[in-house]
């Protein structure tokens, strides 16, 4: 076995007494993928936090290529090769691209950037499969996926010897992830390590040359890729199999009333004649490669774009001149759980309490909150339900793992009994325990009569979750999938807007 | 050049604005179009110009500098008693004067760093010494400067205001400066997102410190220009400055949020300060009804600014 480029020897971490790492010992060689496994709060985000010089270990030793190294800041990691890319994304979104991407670079000569860095970023964007993201356009303006992207050339323009991609692909669409895979094959074998975390298993699969599981601030095992199936590698993470994560499928009657029905649905270019049904008990998917109109679709309906023509009827009433501020209303009952929770969902730095308060400010009597009685004990029963797992409910929110914070944004619009649930990519960067609660929780809303469009990069959440999938390609339906139909092959055939037969081959 | 005016829509706006605000109060001077009239219009731009560029920088990394009148005049009160003599005399009471200026600004620096106040706060109770130095130094107006020197820096060269050909030479250096150099691209990052530029391995902590030294040169500038254009020290000059260096950023489309804007963008917001009350001054309005006016006028070149928001498509767009 080659000598490891970084080696972990008896490493604790802990917060507030409470372990998130526990004499830990763990090595990662040059030239192999290394998949990082295990759910929230396993102790995965501690580990690349202080390979990536963000918090120091309580005790134990780092090794880089076999000198012992205490990292005070990430330049200090950075500056021994290792650079990694956490889900909370590390761009300045008022730079530029091509800014954010130079800014990471080593000390220029005579500290001037010039055109040869710019052309550099240019190409690591172009070999990421982000040709299509301009070097001066500002990165605010960007979709996550494609922030995503620039991230990752971000990554790889500092040119590591240790790459961390800490759920680096979770926004990207299937086609995207494996341009990305390509690269980080040929980094490997340039020699490079990559540590890989991702709760997407198909990629674990795809990508992985050895796996390590762990659970609970423990290192429970290192194994190469193949020695275990899929259903022992979750039994080590949480000792469940994979059946459970999908609820039993329990589609509404065919002539169930019709909730959300979109008809003729245009918005400049993205947006083209676009028709939709929902029915009451419907969990109905929302498919296809990256912005395609998935997202814009949802924005329209929720009354968040300006200038849209067509038709939005919820229970037969029309939906015209709808704002987020209206639609939310008992009589409308609209509620949308946005893309990205940090900055369009919560509100970080507000408690639990408050930030379920919010959307529920407006159906308060005379706006005074705590006069409705029941409010706090329809509270408590809904978070019950959710299985939220926190400390008080005046915690800011800011300090719930991402899969609880996601389950407070579900809460926040749940409280509100809405008609009609729009999601996207809800379970974005989730472990899988909680992925499988939000789907259980989601099944059951649907039995109860909710009508719920579920928009998902992840194709097994379209495939196992939902009753029906619209396919979406440059801004118009492509295909309608259901039943027997909706198979993997089917779902990426009409993403790229290709005859079933091609899509497979490809 | 039009994909340049629209990414840089609140700068051009700005300086639409001081186009036409400049074309009516030439139509209105007494004296129009001349080589003097616009050389006085020229050393009043350039003296909130460099205030407002040295507000720029602290605004940049996402603070609010209420030091930078205190800091105008305390290195007007030291070019007082320094800016005379022999020419080696003149270089050395220049050094030190710049020098009390950077001083004082990564004290600011230090305070907002090291001591985690928020920005503020510290030039708020950094401002009220440095203006209780000033008044130490020099109770009342006075001193001497050296008129020579006052002479070639705020005349004209063959009918171009010096002034100006300053304010636009410091302007060059500043963009190929921030634009061009890592500390420049840093400087924007830290104001954009001091966690996400942490996290890329950027300096912090030594950025900060930059631009609040920085911020204290270009403040000392313009106190040592102050004392060119009066001749005399004088401790109390420093509110006007403060105020209007923000003023004069926000007008030019620097982001009190940090991380967007340029030097350009406060010269030019300067200029439409200074542009307004000279333009009151001859408009033949009551002496009392000019501040009101005055406001109006602001404020409809702040309107102007927010004319974008009837162009946006996604409602998300307002508060992003």
């Amino acid at each position: 076995m080659t000598e490891p480029l970084v080696r972990l020897t008896s490493i604790s971490k802990s917060y507030g007494g409470a372990p998130a790492l526990a004499d830990v010992d763990f090595a990662c060689a040059p030239g192999l993928v290394h998949a990082v496994l295990g759910e929230n709060g396993a102790g995965k985000s501690t580990l690349m936090k202080l390979l990536a010089g963000v918090i120091a270990p309580d005790s134990g030793e780092i090794e880089v290529e076999g000198r012992a190294r205490r990292f005070a800041t990430p330049r200090d990691a950075a500056e021994c090769g290792i650079v990694c890319m956490f889900q909370e994304l590390s761009l300045m979104p008022h730079l530029t691209v091509g800014d954010n991407i130079v800014v990471a670079g080593a000390k220029p000569r005579f500290g001037l950037v010039g055109r040869g860095d710019y052309a550099q970023a240019r190409a690591a964007l172009d070999r990421v499969g982000a040709a299509s993201v301009s070097l001066s356009a500002r990165v605010g303006e960007l979709s996550l996926a494609e922030r995503q992207l620039v991230e990752i050339a971000k990554a790889l323009y500092r040119k590591p010897k240790l790459l961390i991609l800490d759920e680096a692909t979770s926004a990207l669409t299937s086609e995207l992830v494996a341009t990305v895979f390509g690269v980080l094959r040929e980094l490997k074998a340039q020699g490079a390590a990559i540590l890989f975390i991702s709760h997407r298993m198909h990629e674990v699969d795809a990508i992985a040359d050895r796996i390590s599981v762990f659970r609970n601030g423990r290192h429970i095992e290192t194994f190469d890729a193949g020695a275990r199936n899929p259903d022992q590698v979750i039994g080590l993470m949480i000792g469940r199999s994979l059946e459970e994560l999908f609820p039993p499928r329990r589609p509404p009657p065919g002539d169930a009333p019709i909730a959300l029905n979109v008809a003729k649905l245009n918005w400049g270019e993205q947006l083209r004649d676009v028709d939709l049904v929902v029915r009451k008990g419907e969990i109905v998917g929302l498919g296809g490669l990256d912005a395609q109109g998935q997202q814009q679709l949802m924005h329209a309906v929720f009354g968040v774009l300006r200038g849209v023509t067509g038709e939005v009827t919820l229970d037969g009433r029309p939906l015209d001149g709808v704002r987020p501020s209206r639609a939310k209303r008992a009589d409308i009952g609209l509620a949308l759980v946005p893309e990205d929770r940090k900055t369009e969902g919560l509100i970080l730095d507000m408690s639990i309490a408050d930030n379920l308060r919010l959307a529920a400010l407006s159906r308060a009597p005379f706006g005074v909150l705590g006069l409705a009685r029941d409010s706090q004990t329809r509270l408590r029963t809904l978070l019950d339900r959710l299985a939220l797992v926190y400390g008080a409910l005046e915690d800011p929110v800011a300090t719930l793992s991402g899969g609880n914070q996601q389950k407070v944004v579900l809460a926040k619009w749940l409280l509100l009994s809405p008609k009609c649930l729009l999601l996207m990519d809800p379970t974005r960067g989730i472990d899988l325990p909680t992925k499988a609660q939000i789907y259980r929780l989601l099944r059951d809303l649907a039995a109860e009569g909710l009508a719920v469009v579920l928009q998902s990069t992840d194709y097994e959440e379209l495939i196992h979750l939902c009753d029906r999938v619209y396919v979406f390609y440059a801004g118009r339906v492509a295909r309608e999938l259901q039943g027997d139909d909706l198979t993997p092959d089917a779902l990426i055939a009409a993403s790229m807007n290709v005859p079933l037969a091609a899509g497979a081959r490809a | 050049m039009i994909s340049l005016i629209r990414r840089e829509r609140s700068l051009a706006i700005a300086v639409a604005a001081l186009v036409v605000l400049f074309v009516a109060y030439i139509l209105i001077h007494p004296r129009g179009f001349s080589v003097y009239v616009v050389t006085i219009w020229a050393n009043q731009g350039a003296l909130l110009g460099l205030a407002a560029i040295a507000q720029f920088f602290v605004v940049l990394v996402r603070g609010i500098d209420l030091s930078v009148g205190p800091i105008v005049a305390l290195s007007n009160v030291v070019a007082s008693y320094l800016l005379d003599g022999s020419s080696v005399a003149l270089v050395g009471g220049a050094v030190a004067t710049l020098a009390v200026g950077t001083l004082c600004g990564l004290a600011n620096g230090a305070a907002v760093v090291f001591g985690r106040a928020p920005p503020i706060v510290a030039t708020l109770a950094s401002g009220s010494m440095i203006s209780g130095l000033a008044l130490l130094l020099r109770p009342t107006p006075g001193g001497a400067v050296n008129e020579d020197l006052s002479d070639a820096l705020t005349y004209d060269v063959h009918g171009v205001p010096t002034s100006a050909i300053l304010i636009v030479a410091a302007l060059v250096g500043l963009s190929v400066a921030l634009r061009r150099t890592l500390l420049g691209l840093t400087l924007y990052a830290v104001g954009s997102s001091e966690p996400s530029a942490y996290m890329t391995g950027v300096r912090v902590a030594r950025v900060k410190l930059a631009a609040y030294a920085i911020s204290g040169f270009f403040a000392a500038l313009a106190g040592l220009y102050v004392s060119m254009v009066t001749l005399t020290g004088d401790p109390n000059i420093g509110p006007s400055y403060t105020l209007n260096s923000i003023a004069a950023v926000v007008l030019g489309g620097v982001s009190l949020g940090g991380g967007v804007g340029s030097p350009l963008g406060a010269v030019v917001g300067s200029l439409i300060l200074k542009t307004i009350s000279s333009l009151m001054f001859f408009s033949g309005l009551p002496p009392l009804a000019q501040p009101f006016f005055e406001g109006l006028v602001l404020a409809a070149a702040i309107a102007l600014g927010a004319l974008g928001v009837f162009r946006v498509r996604s409602r998300l767009d307002w508060f992003r």
